[in-house]
């Protein structure tokens, strides 16, 4: 199983190391330093470097490296599943996972690597029973404790760690007995240079937030369940019940989880709800190029489209955009060579344009490769694949709830070539 | 106050003050310097000096502090053992506290001391926690089993800990059993032949119960040790399929990846006309296209493992193309991937997508992918013959563009286009002239110089082409001049007349001027060729080349099935099987996949292995045509294969002189072969010539052929028996046994081509032996062998070769050639096949020699459960040229008096005593040379018993 984990930054140095058997030396790292340096970017690493000794599996999240050091043949995708995990469970703890919160914060997380693995098995990786069993560090507490001399390590078993839902702890109160529900699409497409689509798909998601008192037993119905043919639920699902009758019966964590993620890819379902007219266009001859591009709405279902992004990657010999936009705000390095137009609101009354030209390196051929565009924005109160939940009904509790239901669209991957 | 105080230092030293404050009165002052130990360790800092101060904190109520001291011994309690041991007590007395928790905390930490010393003083704590009432307590003691087994093996085993492990799979908490199934399979990795995890249908069914409620990765660890057992029938692998699909929809890729392999592996057993098996195969697409919507890493892993998947069965996605298109933003790592995938699911019904898509990749940024995505628009062509056309405009279109690396990589894959379909695309050459000069990789060199050469006669000026590559000969790379030499060669036997000066040229570099061994032969072969015969070198150089074949990076088919119950692990990253990679080479199980059992659905009975086959056993997967046939002789000559004397190893061993010997030379002598003599004895004419020979009296005689139905002879053949399995020669798989029909001996071999290419150039080798036994006549296979093709030959063998002593005596040394490389392999031999026709020894003769060999030399063994009587026993040791020369009955036993020779000329004596109604025999051999004794003991067992 996992043996070891060492965490690094982006310049190179080891800044925690964790060893759950023997201690394995941190020179083993070597080999991911040279794979790092082969690699031209950071997201180039290959996540499994076979070593003559071991194996090293990373993942490359808030711009550190987690290696972790294996033996003998594990499953990698459970060692990197577990990274994520790990990842997770910091962030979650201390609001942001970096270096320096991950430093100020090195016992607590000693402590909780210790809990996650035992002999590198997993131990405890849900959130919930982590926090049971290691307070989060705030503020409040680290003053009491100060005073007090009381510790941030529950001296309790988790209630939840043996019970038929290991997600829930007993024994929660609260006030307000609230749940809401978000469910968020996110478009990955490509589309390529004439506007027809070539792949997209959405990426949902169901995230719920629930605090509710007791043992709630809830139940979820959809106005359209055929939508949602391959899912992945919380464990807390009832599988049989979906099976049988497309509801999701479950009785949920406390707090903040994600309940399902799905995914819908059939061609038709899939809805562009905006578009992107481009002219971006390099002369053999001329040291300028000409660019504009104009951004509009398609398939909105009357919403409007908001907080709209356009990046583009331009090419090497692009030594300067001279760019005017009818709203937002642009940006071009040019060092990276990256335009970034902050569009904001899309009226559809005045489509946002941005114009201009490129100066290209004197002398040169006109660059090889086109800009590919990536496109970012957000649709409220819209489920882009039409998934509307019909209603949601609690059971075994006598209070009645608070309920809530929200959507949202957000692009995910969305290229445009041109 | 956050905890990076506990790195600053003073200028006293970070120790000494550590020290004083670890000693401190105060419980908060001696908390904070804990921390400060631990911060300090975190960062590699070597802390142990202050192993006794910590130590001392840990004596305490209070938890945390308590799980401080506990991280700090489990780093450093190696270094410093005997300290360690003033931990011990506080363990024990917190493996009785009335705290699960703590409990579970103090088993947990001691089993992370890797100090033998204090594994002592485990066993007993971790007894009483392995029978705990509380299951958390339970469950970690499961893994701490596994953690003392990595320590102290042995100790694991005498203290009976396995056995408690093996219970816990029957807990009634699934995290329990979880947590005992990863450590079974973890102590079961470090020892492959322990039989640890023992599954029967029960535990089976305890397995899938606790599955539905265990953890995510408990239902990791179940997962992958359901896929190791092999359902008794495919009702049952069925049943364990529906049980296991619903894991599918889970969030956890690497519980997917894992339900994926159980039912790749399962589905196997199940027929294809069942409705269940098309419902399989539509729910697996699904789950594999949502792993590729995770993280990068992930991703990378899923590609990795859908590549099996998808040449295994590629019809679970073939409607999935879209999701392999490349995003721009993808690694690189995870593009190569896709790009691959894409390639092996192209087919006529979405080449033009995949063209579109590919020649966008062709203008991206990235060198090492965009190569790539050429490579495959050239690999597309080749494998959608519909799609040749399009796929050659559009590598046109990209050389139009003029990028160099585009341009050259487009040149060596239209050369391969060539290759496949000849003839046909020869318009677009002008157009690759074009570009002759921008070549500077010496690939694309050769390609553009193979055309030329290839299409010679299609181009005006060609030899003008050729000349101004002949220039820079001597700078160019071996494989250009090598190509240039034969392109060369080729225009001069098209166009004779204007290319004379040329190839003189050619020639004369290629033989005088170069210290290139390959090119220097080759231009002598050339020279005399043409200067001998211009016929014979026109019919040779010229000749109509073999297409080149559809796909040449698929996995070999044996090895694509072991990879396929490998999913999910690192073999399945790196498609290699573990015993290629592992550490150390712990003897790895080979894993196969489950043959499809006969159900009476099934209407693919020839691939249908016979029912009663030990499955699991043979290395490969469904036995094909050629292994039934084997099967079914085993089963006309009783109790099928593994018979005794030829258990087989195919150790490596070094080259030896083997090679040396001359291989090539067999080689060299095969052509002679060919078509003349016939050294093979077809199996009817050895019968005549059997039933003509006078053998023994006619007793044994009508014995012979009563008993002689699938053996030829009376002398007892073995079942054959695989010697050389397909995985271990690139997919030859070779089985055989040894016969002795009427005073000549021969090897029957069964060669099985596995592989994906044909196999030809046979050639067999022995080592030097302990009797001299050598093949009487090369191998001759009549036709290639082609894929899944079975042949059968019989080796006439001699006793004329050399001669060395072997360990064990009848140990036989092989080595086999075909046209992909040499296999080396051994064999043990049953002694019988050199008992010679004269063995039987004149009376007096006998009672002097058995008086003249001392005492020491004589041997007894026993022969046990043989219902026998004397006179069958004497016939059926006869038929195998062993002779009863006297027989005696004293005090109600029959005593046989036995003698026979070895074909070196050593006598054997034998006394065999027969008491009626006992099926134990007792045996005493006589021989001046003692060492033969034992096997020709296990001779006589196996004529015996057979």
């Amino acid at each position: 199983m996992i043996h070891s984990l060492f965490l690094i930054n982006s310049s190179g140095d080891i800044f925690l190391e964790k060893h759950w058997k023997s201690v394995v030396s941190r020179s083993v790292c070597d080999y991911f330093f040279e794979a790092q340096e082969r690699a031209t970017e950071a997201e180039n690493v290959p996540p499994v470097i076979p070593t003559p000794h071991h194996y090293l599996l990373s993942v490359y999240r808030h711009k550190i490296f987690f290696v972790a050091v294996i033996q003998t043949e594990v499953p990698p995708l459970f060692v990197i599943e577990f990274l994520h995990r790990v990842v997770d469970t910091f962030q979650d703890y201390f609001g942001v996972c970096s270096e320096p919160v991950i430093k100020d914060n090195v016992v607590v997380v000693y402590e909780v690597l210790e809990e996650m693995l035992d002999n590198g098995f997993p131990l405890a990786t849900e959130s919930n029973i982590l926090k049971e069993l290691i307070k989060p560090p705030t503020i409040l507490r680290t003053v009491v404790n100060t005073i007090t001399g009381s510790t941030n390590v529950g001296d309790q078993l988790p209630t939840g760690q043996l019970s038929v839902v290991p997600w829930r702890r007993t024994g929660v109160k609260y006030t307000n007995n609230e749940a809401y529900f978000d469910v968020i699409e996110e478009i990955d497409a490509i589309i390529d240079k004439s506007g027809s689509t070539i792949t997209a798909e959405i990426q949902g998601v169901i995230d719920a937030c629930v605090k509710l008192t007791g043992m709630p037993d809830l139940t979820l119905s959809f106005m359209n369940p055929r939508l949602l043919d391959d899912v992945s639920f919380h464990p807390c699902v009832r599988f049989k019940r979906w099976e049988s009758e497309r509801i999701l019966s479950f009785i949920p964590p406390d707090g903040n989880f994600r309940l399902l993620s799905y995914h819908v890819s059939a061609q038709n379902l899939v809805a562009i709800p905006v578009y992107v007219k481009h002219n971006i266009s390099f002369r053999d001859s001329s040291s300028l190029g000409r660019f504009e591009i104009t951004v509009g709405p398609k398939q909105t279902m009357g919403k409007t489209i908001e907080g709209v992004i356009v990046t583009s990657q331009m090419p090497k010999g692009v030594l300067n955009m001279s760019l005017t936009p009818s709203q937002g705000t642009h940006t071009f390095d040019p060092v990276t060579k990256m335009l970034s137009w902050d569009i904001g609101k899309i009226n559809p009354q005045k489509l946002p344009s941005l114009k201009g030209t490129m100066s290209l390196q004197a002398g040169a051929s006109k660059p090889d490769e086109n800009p590919t565009i990536n496109l970012q924005f957000k649709i409220q109160q819209l489920a882009i694949s039409g998934l509307k939940v019909n209603r949601l009904d609690m059971y075994g509790e006598k209070y009645k709830p608070f309920k809530g239901i929200k959507y949202m669209t957000k692009a995910g991957k969305f290229q445009v070539r041109t | 106050m956050t905890d990076s105080k506990y790195f600053t230092t003073t200028k006293k030293g970070e120790i000494f003050e550590l020290k004083a404050e670890l000693n401190s009165d105060k419980k908060e002052k001696k908390k904070e310097a804990v921390k400060k130990v631990i911060a300090s360790m975190t960062v590699g800092k070597d802390v142990s000096a202050l192993f006794p101060d910590v130590v001392n904190c840990m004596q305490t109520d209070n938890l945390e502090l308590k799980k401080l001291v506990y991280l700090y011994l489990m780093n450093y309690a190696k270094s410093q053992p005997d300290m360690a041991i003033m931990a011990v007590n506080t363990f024990v007395k917190d493996c009785e506290d009335p705290n699960p928790l703590i409990r579970a905390l103090a088993v947990r930490t001691m089993g992370c001391i890797r100090v033998d010393k204090i594994t002592e003083y485990l066993c007993e704590p971790l007894r009483k926690c392995l029978k705990d009432e509380d299951p958390y307590v339970r469950k970690t003691a499961a893994v701490c089993v596994a953690k003392l087994h990595d320590i102290n093996a042995q100790l694991v085993e005498d203290q009976g800990f396995l056995d408690t492990l093996k219970d816990l799979i029957s807990d009634s908490n699934p995290m329990v059993v979880a947590n005992a199934v990863a450590a079974l399979s973890e102590i079961a990795e470090s020892h492959p032949s322990s039989n640890l995890l023992d599954l029967n249908p029960q535990s089976i069914n305890k397995l899938l119960t606790a599955l539905n409620e265990c953890t995510e990765w408990g239902q990791i660890f179940i997962l992958d040790c359901l896929a190791n057992y092999t359902p008794k029938d495919d009702r049952e692998a069925q049943s364990i399929c529906e049980r296991v699909t619903p894991r599918l929809s889970h969030a956890n890729s690497a519980v997917v990846l894992s339900a994926v392999k159980v039912l790749m592996k399962f589905m196997e057993m199940l027929s294809k006309d069942l409705d269940y098996y098309g419902t399989l195969l539509k729910k697996l697409a699904p789950p594999l296209v949502t792993l590729l919507s995770a993280e990068p890493e992930l991703q990378y892993v899923a590609l990795r493992n859908i590549n099996l998947i998808v040449q295994k069965r590629p019809e679970i996605l073939k409607h999935e193309m879209k999701v392999f298109f490349v995003k721009y933003n993808d690694p690189i790592y995870v593009k190569l991937e896709k790009l691959d995938i894409m390639i092996r699911l192209a087919s006529q019904a979405n080449i033009a997508q995949v063209l579109a898509e590919l020649k966008e990749y062709a203008t991206e940024v990235d060198v090492d992918f965009v190569r790539k995505a050429v490579r495959a628009i050239g690999r597309c062509a080749i494998k959608v013959e519909q799609s040749a056309e399009r796929c050659v405009s559009t590598l046109l279109d990209l050389i139009q563009t003029k990028v160099n690396y585009v341009v050259q990589e487009a040149i060596v894959v239209i050369k391969d286009i060539f290759r496949k379909y000849p003839n046909k695309y020869e318009s677009v050459i002008a157009t690759l002239c074009e570009n002759l000069d921008s070549l500077d990789e010496p690939e694309a060199r050769a390609a553009m110089i193979w055309i030329v050469g290839e299409y010679a006669e299609r181009i005006d000026n060609a030899d003008e082409l050729l000349e101004s590559f002949l220039e820079g000969f001597h700078d160019e790379s071996t494989q250009v001049q090598l190509q240039l030499l034969t392109a060369i060669v080729k225009l001069f036997l098209k166009k004779p007349t204007e290319t004379q000066e040329l190839v003189q040229q050619v020639l004369s570099l290629a033989t005088q001027d170069s210290d290139n061994p390959d090119l220097r032969d080759r231009g002598y072969i050339y020279w005399r060729l043409l200067s001998t015969d211009p016929v014979a070198a026109k019919e040779v150089v010229l000749a109509e080349k073999p297409l080149i074949s559809e796909e040449t990076d698929l996995i070999e088919p044996t090895l694509l099935d072991e990879l396929i119950c490998y999913i999910g692990t690192l073999a399945s990253v790196y498609h290699k099987p573990p015993s290629a990679f592992v550490e150390g080479g712990r003897g790895v199980v080979h894993k196969s996949l489950p043959p499809r059992t006969a159900s009476s659905e099934s209407t693919e009975s020839p691939e249908t292995a016979p029912a009663g086959a030990p499955p699991g056993e043979q290395p490969d997967v469904i036995p094909a045509q050629g292994d039934l046939l084997g099967d079914l002789l085993n089963l006309d000559l009783g109790p099928p294969v593994s018979g005794p004397p030829l258990a087989t190893s195919s150790v490596q061993m070094g080259a030896v002189d083997l090679l040396g010997g001359g291989l090539d030379s067999l080689m060299g002598d095969e052509p002679e072969g060919i078509g003349g003599t016939n050294f093979v004895a077809p199996p009817a004419v050895a019968v005549a010539a059997n039933l003509g020979a006078p053998i023994g009296s006619g007793l044994s005689d009508l014995f012979d052929l009563t008993s002689g139905v699938g053996t030829l002879s009376g002398s007892y053949v073995a079942p054959k028996a695989v010697w050389l399995p397909a995985m271990k020669a690139k997919g030859l798989e070779i089985s055989g046994t040894f016969t002795r029909q009427v005073g000549s001996i021969s090897m029957d071999l069964q060669l099985t081509n596995k592989a994906l290419q044909v196999m030809t150039d046979f050639a067999i080798q022995f080592n030097r032996n302990s009797f001299g036994l050598a093949p009487a006549a090369p191998l001759q296979v009549h036709a290639p062998l082609s894929p899944n093709q079975t042949v059968e030959i019989s080796l006439p063998l001699n006793t004329v070769g050399s001669v060395m002593k072997m360990e064990p005596l009848n140990n036989l040394q092989v080595a086999v050639k075909n046209n992909i490389d040499v296999f080396y392999f051994s064999t043990l031999y049953p002694l019988h096949i050199l008992f010679v026709e004269d063995g039987k020894m004149d009376r007096q003769m006998f009672l002097a020699t058995w008086k003249d060999i001392p005492n020491e030399n004589e041997t007894q063994f026993q022969i046990r459960d043989c219902p026998l009587n004397a006179e069958a026993v004497s016939s059926k040791l006869q038929s195998s040229n062993i002779f009863t020369i006297a027989k005696r009955n004293v005090e109600g036993q029959d005593m046989l008096y036995q003698s026979l020779k070895l074909t070196n000329g050593i006598w054997v004596l034998a006394e065999l005593r027969i008491q009626p109604g006992n099926p134990n025999f007792t045996l005493s051999l006589k021989c001046r040379a003692p060492e033969v004794s034992q096997h020709v003991y296990q001779a006589y067992e196996t004529i015996l018993k057979n």
